[in-house]
Order: C-alpha cells, then structure tokens, then sequence
C-alpha cells in the first residue's frame, strides 16, 4: 500500500483496520476539500472545523460500515463537507448569538488572589490564553457549550433551551468538548498548572 | 459530480489545513472504537 493506492483499496484497508490507509486518504484530499470548504466559507478557522468535523463523519461512517463503496470516494467525501457547511450556515442563521457584554471575558479575573506577584499572574495569563485557543479548536457545537457552560455559567437546561437541542444532548457535547480538550492539551504539550 | 467539485476547487488559492488538525483526526481516528451490541452500535473513545 502506497501513495498510488487507489482510493477503494484504501477505505477498504482502513475498514480492516489500517490506519495509514486513513493517513493516505487524508494527505491525498486535504488540499480539495480545505479549499473547496473555504471558498464557501470564507473563513480559515471555520474551515478548520469543517474539515475536521467532514473527516470524522468519515471515521464513523466507515467505522460503523454504513459506507456503501462504489469507486466514488471523493463525490461523497465532498458531499460531506457540502452538507456540513450547508448545516453551518443553517445554524448560524437560526441560532441566537451569546455575546458577552465584555467582549473579553476572562475566567480568571472573577478569581480573587491578592497574593499573586508578578510571576504567577503571567502563568494564569498563559494558562488562560491557552485555555481559550484550545476551546477555539473545538467543533462549534461543543464550542458553544463549553462557552455557555463555563464562561457564561448556564444551567445545562438553559444551554439546550437556546440551542435546540435535547438536555442529553447538550450534555454529550460538554462530554465530547472536555474529552478532546484533554486529547488536545496532550497534543499540545500545554501544561495547565500554576 | 466529481468534475463539478474539480472545477470549483481550482479556481481556490492552494490553502493547506493545519498540521494540528490533520493529527487530530488521525488520532481521532485511532482513539475511535465501535463496540456492536445486539442490536445498535456504540461509539467508544480511549484515552
């Protein structure tokens, strides 16, 4: 298996449980699907999240074997990212924004700590840029919750009235959001100590 | 279909996503497990 497998021997070696066949698959189509996501969005850090959120409909659907091979890997692939953007631009059009009334809101700042010297105040600082780019990285949804949640401190109930969404539901998120912020802390080699 | 996704992509600049986001699904996908049951799928992560 190489980088002229074709894309059919490949999803298949990957059913069978061959991660670099996934690898190939990913570094073969990256470029076409990142692009063809930003040229309707328009935005780099939402691009991100799309192709991320198309490649783990993949994952599962392969997973799961619900794919129905038919030599056409990369119609469905992009058929994926187009419905995923399709359902972004759904919810941000039917969903209501939650702005803080201090654009910036810092976690830390609500914490008292009269002792803090120089030193200390710079790691919180670190801790807390690194908090928020990691919670950047997150899907939306998940981003959503962890904002409501954590930094707008709103019952699970609220959360879900004002997404639509099911309780259960929004409880999954916060789940998936904590667990890839510590898949993503590790990633990193972020260090969120004092 | 295909043609139709060609010919958009290539009028794009040739934009890269991030290494960070390619390793995440990779490991994503190494982290994802399906357990079958009886009668459904489960979806399980480790850690």
């Amino acid at each position: 298996m190489n980088t002229t497998t074709s894309d059919a021997v490949l999803v298949k070696n990957y059913i069978y449980g061959n991660e670099r066949a996934l690898e190939i698959l990913v570094l073969r189509h990256k470029s076409r699907v990142y692009n063809f996501i930003y040229s309707k969005v328009l935005d780099r850090d939402l691009s991100e999240d799309i192709f991320q959120d198309t490649f783990i409909k993949v994952i599962r659907t392969l997973r799961k074997g619900t794919y129905n091979e038919e030599g056409k890997f990369l119609p469905w692939l992009m058929r994926i990212a187009h419905n995923l953007i399709i359902d972004h631009f759904r919810k941000s059009n039917r969903m209501p924004k939650f702005e803080s009334r201090d654009k910036e809101f810092d976690i830390f700042s609500m914490l008292k700590d009269s002792g803090r010297n120089a030193e200390k105040q710079l790691i919180v600082d670190q801790i807390s840029a690194d908090v928020r780019k990691l919670v950047e990285e997150l899907p939306e949804d998940q981003k959503e919750v962890v904002y409501m949640r954590l930094f707008k401190d709103m019952s699970f109930k609220e959360i879900a009235e004002n997404t639509n969404v099911s309780i259960n539901t929004a409880l999954g998120r916060m789940r998936y959001a904590i667990i890839n912020l510590r898949r993503l802390v590790v990633a990193h080699n972020i260090v969120l100590t004092e | 279909m295909q043609k139709l996704y060609d010919q958009g992509s290539k009028k794009m600049n040739n934009l890269q996503p991030k290494q960070e986001t390619i390793n995440f699904i990779l490991n994503f996908s190494k982290a994802m497990h399906i357990v079958k049951t009886r009668n459904m799928l489960i979806e399980v992560h480790k850690n």
